[in-house]
């Protein structure tokens, strides 16, 4: 089923009378298997208002995020969280919707310094598990107006309801950028050196450390972005910084600072290769001894060591080796068997997870939006 | 403003009630003699006052749960208080309530540079947290202009903004984690030293919902290093629409200023008057600052008045050094002050798209004269954020009630435009009964149904966010 307006999707959903498997573009197949009718959201599409000089944006939930990211660059702004196209790791065609990025709160690399999806959506409509159309937040940027379920529907998968339209809060596209490079570090000196990065006064807009880089060797990427003196100026102190660590050198030429950073946005290095892909969300500090604990085969961290991504043998629960670590694992690409025995999300402490099931069961109370996907 | 009536049975459980409280906490933490409860009996919303049953000022979170187990025990409403600053009413007590209170929970338990976060006890004032790690240069964001009095629970409550949050967001997006309390003395984790849910953004929604799905005792923030200078410029024009028209250019230009504050010409003559920052005297002003090292604060600042001179503006004054920045600052700084020197006021906090801005100033100037009540704008204009001050006499029969009226009529023309009632002080009673003019029936419905998910009783923060009659017959069920 592919409604193409608001209503006959509401219509659709009241009158199911079994599970649907909710999706927008189908490029994101991440979650426990659904068993359900295919309902996409992707004839429901359209950017409804777009005023750059008040920095915001509303399209219909099918909307393509490259029609967006189009839109937005011929006024020279952009969605600042930077999001992950998933087609490249997990092997899809099809176009990303902004529901399916909305649903998934999908951030990139920016998200350590301008915020996630979920800090940049303004508003929502959407249709509920009974059929009703609500809608929640709206299109400006300060509103504490009743409870804030904008968030509570960023990265709910489409179990709570059906997004049919976001509002997005966006930024200006930078004038120009540098990455500074530094070279060899071992895991714990690389999150060091991003974390003497990102508390420096230098509004560092990407932190990463890639253990193989492109030469096969460790390399760690620290992004500015500016109007050009400013990036010269703030690349030129964190390169004297950051040279008591190793080697460092800056890379200006846009093309290549482009492709470093949407290689590492799509994880682009773990596609086509065999193995699970997990997802971790840690504090920085306690990246390096995680990452050692993982027994991955091949491990990248972003966020200045917050977040993992890492190829591991497949059927393994990586989270047995968290131990005491707090944060959170999310198994982003696996056989659908091993997402029916592994959990995909992270299990919640008892109290929590009953909150989730109560917030759940309100929303949806018969469980038909996209039932085990978020387990 | 109506209230709720008072639940006589648990009023008349109220010895029993003190008895049980002093049990679980020292006898200098339950405030219960009717002399001293009044001290509770409003917060910054003067307007509306109800002495609570008790008040009780816990040390920790094992208290809060201690009380609130009680509570919920015996059917008795909570209403957490965290500094009592709200301008919305949002900690007004009922008369079969107990508050609660954060104030004694203000130890600072962890900071973490090398991770860039702070883990503090809620009861902390917003200002003496950038206190805790302004040795190391670093600060904490958001910056509500309370800030010297809130609390960090009050923060989270109403997802407080400030004059920075262009840049730098508002509470929701410098929150990492909470501990919470649930009513039944459930104590939760959600968040914490990582980034984003694993799994429901629960930490999103408690954020901004007013005290009302659970009392939260800790809070992790994010922190950041200081910029390493900033500097303000003021511009003045002649006219709110070229204003308006300006801000929008600078935007829609790529600089992304970090505060862009503007006056009315009402207010601009009142900060005047107080302070004599030396304003010109004009229809509208802009003081728009910009942060980084030397060269980057020109560059900035070079576009932007570009950009302003372009729009003819009456005057432009920039700054040279730490004092000129302080007097451009200053007028603004004293806008409220100023304000209430001339008369009682009324401060609301509507938000409206920014392009809407001249059409929206304009109107209020037709109603005030209209209501014959004198209103002044002050407000941050980057991102909507209005503060009308109206002017009234509290000592006038009538006049607080024309007030509020003419305030009301303000907030719906700004969700008529596409805005809100609220940006940053919250429902609380104060717009509670105007929620209908913004959200259908269903849009209220669900949001209800998360309260029911983490308050089944409804018992806290009673009288809230939700208009009476629209939370009727949950609370009937509930009881």
């Amino acid at each position: 089923m592919k409604p193409q307006t608001e209503a006959d999707l509401a219509e659709i959903i009241a009158g199911a009378t079994a599970p649907l498997h909710v999706q927008g573009g189908g490029t994101r197949p991440v979650g426990g298997p659904v068993t359900g009718e295919l309902l996409e959201t992707g004839g429901i599409s359209g950017i409804d208002l777009y005023e750059p000089g008040a920095l915001t944006l509303v399209a219909k939930a099918g909307t393509p995020v490259s029609e967006v990211e189009k839109v937005l660059a011929a006024e020279g702004q952009r969605l600042p969280f930077e999001p992950m196209d998933h087609r490249v790791l997990l092997g899809t065609s099809g176009e990303p919707t902004v529901g399916g990025m909305a649903a998934a709160n999908v951030s990139g690399p920016r998200r350590i310094q301008a915020g996630a999806c979920r800090d940049f959506m303004l508003g929502v409509r959407f249709v509920d598990g009974m059929g009703r159309v609500l809608k929640n937040g709206g299109r400006v940027m300060k509103n504490v107006t009743g409870y804030d379920l904008v968030k509570l529907m960023a990265g709910s998968y489409g179990t709570l309801g059906v997004m049919t339209e976001v509002s997005f809060k966006v930024l200006p596209e930078p004038e120009t950028g540098a990455t500074v490079l530094v070279s060899g570090l071992d895991d714990a000196r690389a999150v060091e050196a991003m974390s003497a990065a990102l508390g420096s006064p230098f509004d560092v807009s990407g932190a990463a450390h890639l253990p193989k880089g492109p030469e096969g060797t460790p390399v760690t990427m620290i992004r500015i972005e500016g109007f050009e003196k400013s990036v010269a100026y703030r690349s030129g102190e964190l390169k004297t910084r950051l040279s008591t660590f190793g080697d460092v050198a800056v890379e200006t030429d846009a093309g290549k600072i482009a492709a470093l950073w949407k290689g590492l946005r799509d994880v682009e290095s773990f596609a086509d290769r065999p193995g699970d892909v997990w997802r971790l969300s840690v504090k920085p500090s306690d990246a390096p001894a995680l990452g050692a604990a993982l027994g991955a085969e091949e491990l990248i961290y972003d966020w200045g060591g917050g977040l993992i991504w890492a190829l591991a043998e497949p059927g393994r629960d990586l989270r047995t080796a968290m131990g005491g670590i707090a944060g959170h694992a999310t198994l982003i690409r696996a056989a659908a068997e091993t997402r029916k025995s592994i959990p995909v999300f992270q299990p919640e402490p008892a109290p929590v997870a009953a909150l989730t099931q109560g917030v759940r069961a309100k929303f949806d109370p018969r469980g038909i939006l996209n039932p085990g996907l978020m387990g | 403003m109506e209230m709720p009536t008072p639940n006589a049975s648990v009023v008349a459980k109220k010895p029993e009630l003190v008895k049980r409280l002093q049990e679980v906490l020292p006898a200098d933490a339950v405030i219960h003699e009717e002399a001293e409860t009044r001290a509770y009996e409003c917060d910054a919303l003067t307007a509306y006052r109800c002495p609570p049953l008790a008040a009780v000022l816990p040390a920790n979170t094992e208290e809060v749960s201690a009380v609130l187990k009680i509570c919920h025990d015996m059917g008795v409403p909570v209403v957490p208080r965290g500094a009592g600053t709200s301008l919305a009413g949002g900690s007004l007590p009922t008369a079969d309530s107990v508050i609660l209170g954060v104030s004694r929970m203000n130890d600072v338990l962890e900071t973490d540079y090398e991770n860039r976060f702070i883990r503090v006890q809620t009861g902390r004032t917003n200002l003496s947290v950038t206190g805790a790690v302004e040795e190391n240069d670093f600060f904490y964001a958001p910056d509500p202009s309370s800030q010297l009095a809130c609390a960090i629970a009050g923060n989270v409550g109403m997802n407080s903004g400030g004059a920075h949050c262009l840049k730098y967001g508002v509470t929701t997006n410098n929150l990492m984690g909470v501990k919470m309390v649930l009513m039944d003395g459930t104590v939760v984790e959600l968040g914490g030293e990582h980034l984003d849910a694993g799994g429901l953004d629960l930490l999103g929604v408690v954020c901004g919902s007013e005290g009302q799905l659970g009392v939260v005792t800790e809070a992790t923030l994010r922190i950041l290093h200081k910029p390493e200078g900033a500097r303000p410029v003021l511009i003045a024009f002649d006219s709110n629409e070229v204003a308006g028209q300006c801000v929008s250019d600078i935007i829609k230009a790529g600089v992304l200023p970090v505060a862009i504050e503007f006056m009315d010409r009402p207010v601009i003559r009142a900060s005047e008057a107080f302070a004599g920052a030396g304003y010109p005297d004009c229809e509208s002003l802009l003081i728009i600052e910009v942060e980084g090292s030397e060269g980057e604060i020109a560059e900035q600042l070079d576009k932007i008045l570009t950009i302003a001179r372009s729009h003819n503006p009456v005057e432009l004054r920039e700054s040279t050094n730490a004092d000129e920045s302080a007097r451009i600052w200053l007028g603004r700084k004293s806008a409220f002050g100023a304000m209430g020197q001339i008369n009682d006021y009324m401060c609301l906090d509507g938000t409206i798209p920014v392009n809407q801005l001249p059409y929206v100033l304009r109107r209020i100037g037709e109603m005030s004269q209209q209501y014959g009540l004198g209103v002044g704008n002050v407000f941050h204009a980057g991102d909507g954020n209005m503060h009308p001050l109206i002017l009234f006499d509290a000592n006038k029969p009538g006049d607080l009630e024309l007030c509020e009226r003419f305030g009301a009529d303000i907030l719906k023309l700004c969700v008529e435009v596409g805005g809100c009632l609220t940006g940053e002080h919250g429902v609380g009673i104060e717009k509670r009964d105007l929620m209908v003019d913004q959200f259908d029936p269903d849009d209220l419905d669900i949001q209800m149904a998360v309260k029911d998910v983490f308050d089944p009783q409804w018992l806290l923060n009673p009288a809230k966010v939700f208009p009476l009659a629209a939370s009727e017959i949950r609370r009937i069920a509930a009881e």
